[in-house]
């Protein structure tokens, strides 16, 4: 009987009938040092220029935690309720054919493809006391636009489509037969979806919840509008930034940056192991 | 536990998968369900489980009615040919998962279930791995921990779908060794669905021989190998040939000249020789036989198979020469079989009937008409 082994030790160059492995990492290496590393490094340089102390007082002041707070903060919570709706949404678009399908397939794409001003301008019309759905949420003592709840709306808006996107293939590979042979067992439907199915999905909702959450936290052009921006309250890091950076407060502006860089380099890299972990156990990934 | 199906049609957007099928199954026995694929064996197998749900007819668990009882509430363990196990899950999770699921007063304790999974492990000879993940198991592992799965809530049958259908030969004829020897000590009532005739026919106490949503013959091994009560089976079951012949004066005639066989019981007119290939005496003159020249000859292990052009070069026929025959190669030879049957041919002017058109609607009044004929 054989049993799939996992690849012995580590291997510099797999032989492959295609040829050009030097060319294309030399390439790689060298564009994703153009690309990402030397924007980047810029970022650490211009911040030891700060000095240890300096970098300090920047990163301990009370406005640059609270936004980053917020930040985070929103991010999280959006992408969580991103994993449940996008999730959902992806459960809908594989599973059931019915009139308009394709529609609302196109349609999840939207926010990709939509300024994000645009759609911060849009949401900041409709969630605002006035608005649309402002006017509807008014009586109940909710004010959406001009408060974090806003930030935590317009960025729900962006990050929807990376859980759709990812979730959807993977799904639509779920064997039919896996279902049938927990129902056989007697597994009811909510053990089979809570036991079975979701399990099977976690991979790929993981990355489409790492997609969304970064992807949250960099947003600035449609959280601006909606946000309101009060310090302490509902300012973001990102907009903090280009408030130091007109403020000609280079230093404090990329100390800001560092921090956010570290921060999100660190929540992706967990992301990342969990991912590793989990493929090493199944057999297969996200 | 007996089950019994009983006038089952079943359709699938108008279209019928089963039609009229009648079968009863005795408690503890072995059932191979065998046709061609788009028989409806495996829609059979399905409406057992309850995976789906007959369009007209019931389905009996002992006296009880089970037509409609949701799968859960019917107690099968159902095995896959892709084995369907839960990839996230560990051997010993996959096989406790049925009993992990019931509810609250009759699920057993934590230790119960892992002594449970264990004990099945033993039985699938799979010992020891019960912390392994299913994509580090080989496909012969993964089918017997899917089995073990399977009788983990101690089902009431167990049915198989292909069960041995995506493993290399090697691994199938042993696990088939092996189910039989599960299934005597389990005494499971056991259903297995298979195309191989093969399998079922070494592996059942029983053989159901399926073709186009109808059941064409219930037998064991024996009955449908020696006595097939149609064409289909006769053709679907081990080799054959076929030869058109004419029914007339109680005589088979191969074009104008009579082949020396008895036919007196038979309708006359258009009929169908159907024989094995290796059962016939070869014979020296011809005074009543069926002669030809050879056309092909091939060799196929222990034996040589020989293509016979008879009559007027018209027909061609197939038939088993030991090894060392000299008209092997070339020459004329004459034989006669053994055992045959002849089926009368129905649609007027029909050649020999090729297994896949046979027609079902016709199936009854052909058999009262089918005659075994032994010499």
């Amino acid at each position: 009987m054989t049993t799939l082994t996992v690849a012995q030790g580590w291997q510099f160059r797999r032989p492959s009938v295609i040829p050009g492995f030097g060319l294309t990492l030399g390439f790689t290496i060298a564009y994703l040092t153009l690309i990402i590393l030397i924007p980047l490094s810029g970022v650490a340089w211009r911040t030891t220029e700060l000095g240890w102390a300096e970098f300090w007082s920047v990163a301990t002041d009370e406005r640059t935690l609270k936004a980053l707070r917020i930040s985070f903060g929103a991010s999280l919570i959006a992408a969580i309720i991103n994993v449940v709706f996008g999730t959902l949404v992806a459960w809908v678009l594989v599973r059931y054919r019915f009139p308009g399908r394709r529609i609302v397939d196109a349609a999840v794409d939207l926010p990709f493809a939509l300024p994000t001003a645009v759609a911060g301008i849009a949401l900041a019309s409709i969630y605002a006391p006035n608005g649309w759905i402002g006017q509807l949420l008014a009586p109940f003592g909710i004010k959406a636009a001009f408060t974090p709840l806003g930030i935590v709306i317009a960025l729900v808006f962006i990050g929807l489509p990376f859980v759709v996107r990812t979730v959807q293939p993977v799904m639509e590979e779920i064997d039919s037969e896996v279902e049938e042979a927990a129902a056989t067992l007697g597994a009811n439907r909510f053990q089979t979806i809570r036991r079975v199915i979701l399990p099977g999905l976690a991979p790929a909702v993981l990355t489409g919840f790492a997609l969304a959450f970064a992807r949250a936290v960099g947003e600035y052009g449609s959280v601006i509008f909606i946000a309101g921006n009060i310090p302490y309250v509902s300012e973001i890091a990102p907009l903090l930034i280009v408030i130091r950076l007109e403020e000609f407060n280079y230093a404090g502006a990329t100390a800001i940056a560092a921090i956010m860089l570290i921060i999100s380099f660190a929540m992706l890299f967990a992301i990342n192991l969990i991912q590793a972990w989990s493929r090493r156990r199944y057999g297969y990934g996200g | 536990m007996d089950v019994s199906i009983q006038s089952v049609r079943k359709e699938f957007d108008g279209f019928p998968a089963l039609i009229d099928v009648s079968l009863g199954i005795r408690s503890g026995e072995l059932i191979a369900l065998l046709g061609p694929s788009g028989s409806g064996k495996t829609t059979l197998l399905r409406l057992i489980a309850g995976l789906e749900h007959p369009t007209e007819g019931a389905v009996f668990f002992g006296d009880e009615d089970a037509s409609h009882r949701s799968v859960q509430e019917r107690n099968v363990g159902f095995v896959f040919q892709h084995y369907a196990l839960f990839r996230h899950m560990t051997v010993a999770d996959n096989i406790g998962f049925g009993l992990k699921v019931r509810p609250g007063s009759s699920r057993p304790s934590k230790e119960e279930i892992r002594r449970r999974a264990s004990e099945l492990l033993d039985l699938v000879q799979l010992s020891g791995l019960e912390n392994r993940y299913p994509s580090q198991l080989s496909g012969g592992q993964r089918q017997r921990v899917a089995l073990a799965r399977a009788l983990a809530i101690e089902p009431r049958v167990l049915l198989l779908d292909e069960p041995f259908g995506a493993l290399d030969a090697q691994v199938r004829r042993e696990l088939r060794r092996w189910l039989r020897e599960i299934h005597d000590r389990t005494g499971h009532t056991t259903v297995f669905v298979t195309h191989d005739q093969e399998e079922a026919l070494e592996l059942a106490d029983r053989v159901v021989v399926m073709s186009q949503g109808c059941i064409e013959q219930i037998g064991l091994a024996d009955d449908v190998y020696d006595r097939p009560n149609s064409p289909f089976v006769y053709g679907f079951i081990g080799d054959s040939s076929t030869l058109p012949v004419q029914v007339e004066n109680g005589q088979l005639w191969l074009q104008d000249r009579s082949i020396g066989m008895d036919a007196r019981d038979l309708p006359e007119g258009p009929a169908t020789l159907y024989f094995r290939p290796h059962d016939i005496d070869l014979l020296d003159g011809c005074g009543g036989c069926i002669a030809g020249t050879v056309a092909a000859s091939r060799r196929v292990a222990g034996t040589r198979r020989v293509e016979l052009e008879v009559g007027g070069a018209r027909e061609r026929v197939e038939i088993e020469l030991p090894v060392e025959h000299p008209a092997g190669t070339n020459g004329r030879i004459a034989f006669r079989p053994k055992r045959w049957k002849v089926f009368p041919d129905l649609d007027r002017g029909a050649e020999a009937q090729p297994a896949g058109t046979h027609i079902h609607e016709s199936s009854i009044d052909e058999t009262e008409l089918m005659l075994a004929l032994t010499t």
